[in-house]
């Protein structure tokens, strides 16, 4: 009667198996590594740059994680015994090039050969975000990289309530939240960070206290202050992504030409009664927010939201929009909105998006980022970044 | 040339809450003459004293800036959509 000695030694005279000599050669070459091992052997170490799917997954997972059916691989897991049935496996799936690593990576490591401990999800995390890993386009690495994101929001309101909330439900690592309110029960209708027992604290801290409880992976940085020219660029530097809500012309534009010193990009949102507008501006590649808005509207045609009134799902609509270029710039997937308006008219339920190009002539964005001046704005937010024409001015 | 322009919220208080009006015009700046003179007021808001379109307000024919067109000498064809996109700041604090 056949056993199982019997099938491993079957299939084994039906695979290609390559020692850890030619596996290393291979990998030199550019053949990717498959490790076929547990989760909870992956995290005590592996080879690097290789892709991990366990072995009960692999059949289910492999044609979404390699798509291209010719891709040389190596196949590895700690003995050799189950990357030898993976490789007999993915043969009959339709992988032309794949060969099982003898010895497996027990072998590897005995040999003195490089290592390294793969920066891993926790157990917790893997359930945590099990919906974001099941994405190919985000998966363990896309979602280690959301962990070791910092994203700054201008504004813990209307547009940065909906905005932190699905960041730091997503794991975005560090979210630093800067505003300079506190909590007043005209703002519950529409600043979902906030409840009523916050009223009278300061936004910073309610934020802080929402965002910990939905997500203890996410470090909140809180900035209780205004931003002006003095210390837009330290609050600023560091972060992978600004997205702004704030409220005002002048500090949109000090925001525009701090984060093109800085090349950070910037996920800005608007809203007005029933309309909002998104965008993404990146330094140098798209259009700045000078060459969207050469110059603000005299402060009696631009109504606040105080002034003019808000329904309180636009922000939430808005912001959740503002989240989502946020992960796509993080994670480097899909087309984000630099380039492009996206304009949202709630009453007739209507996206449209309008090109808007950068600016040749722009004031900001068309000379070189160490010539541009970070100054206080008037509102008509003034004077021109560039030295020479402040020192014209005086 | 019927041409359609669609009216931001901010505007909509001048043209008694529509959101869609039709103009005729053979470029951008005669289809906005004729919605300033169907609505009264209009004009002000989106031209400055000389008559260029204001630094604020932008005016895309279908889905293109006519700052990179031809301004208001772009050329319109029938039944074109212009859209008025006026900056707006409001955000959250």
């Amino acid at each position: 009667m056949a056993g199982f000695r019997d099938l491993l030694g079957s299939i084994k005279g039906q695979i290609r198996e390559v020692s850890t000599q030619e596996a290393q050669e291979l990998f030199e070459l550019g053949w990717l590594g498959v490790d076929v091992r547990e989760a909870d052997e992956v995290e005590q170490g592996a080879i690097a740059d290789s892709l991990f799917i366990p072995r009960g997954n692999l059949e289910l997972q492999i044609e979404g994680r390699v798509s291209d059916k010719s891709q040389p691989m190596v196949v590895y897991c700690a003995g050799g015994v189950r990357s030898a049935l993976a490789v007999h496996s993915l043969t009959l799936i339709g992988y032309e090039n794949v060969v099982s690593m003898a010895g497996g990576f027990n072998r590897w490591k005995d040999e003195g050969r490089n290592w390294q401990v793969p920066k891993v999800l926790n157990e917790q995390q893997r359930n945590r975000y099990q919906r974001h890993l099941l994405l190919p386009e985000v998966g363990t690495k896309g979602q280690m990289k959301l962990l070791e994101s910092k994203v700054l929001l201008l504004g813990a309101g209307g547009l940065g309530s909906p905005a932190a909330l699905y960041l730091a439900a997503a794991g975005v690592g560090t979210l630093g939240i800067l505003d300079m309110d506190v909590v007043d029960a005209s703002n519950l209708q529409r600043q979902i960070l906030h409840n009523m027992d916050r009223i009278g604290e300061r936004k910073v801290d309610s934020a802080k206290k929402t965002l910990s409880s939905l997500n203890p992976d996410v470090t909140v940085v809180t900035y209780d202050l205004r931003l002006n020219s003095e210390n837009i660029l330290s609050v600023i530097d560091g972060y992978d992504v600004i997205v702004d809500g704030t409220d005002n012309f002048p500090t949109r534009y000090l925001v525009n030409d701090a984060s093109l010193i800085k090349k950070i990009p910037v996920v800005h949102g608007s809203i007005f009664r029933f309309e909002g507008q998104a965008t993404v501006f990146q330094p140098y590649v798209g259009p700045c927010y000078r060459c969207f808005v050469p110059e603000p509207p005299p402060p009696e045609l631009a109504p606040s939201c105080a002034e003019a009134g808000v329904l309180g799902v636009l922000p939430g609509i808005i912001g959740s929009i503002q989240a989502m270029e946020t992960i796509k710039i993080l994670l480097n997937i899909g087309e984000t909105l630099a380039g492009r308006i996206l304009s949202y008219d709630a009453l007739e339920e209507s996206f449209r998006n309008f090109r808007i190009r950068r600016d040749p002539n722009c004031p900001a964005c068309s000379i070189d980022p160490t010539e541009i001046v970070i100054s206080e704005y008037d509102e008509l937010c003034m004077p021109h970044p560039s030295a020479t024409t402040v020192l014209s001015l005086h | 040339m019927a041409i359609t322009v669609r009216v931001p919220t901010q505007l909509r208080s001048l043209t008694n809450g529509v959101s869609e009006v039709t103009v005729n015009g053979e470029n951008v700046g005669e289809a906005l003459a004729d919605l300033g003179d169907q609505f009264p007021g209009l004009s002000d808001r989106i031209f400055d004293d000389s008559g260029a379109i204001r630094r604020f307000v932008n005016i895309f024919l279908a889905d293109e800036d006519v700052r990179f067109l031809d301004g208001p000498q772009t050329k319109v064809s029938d039944s074109q959509v212009i859209s008025i996109v006026p900056a707006v700041a409001g955000g959250a604090f």
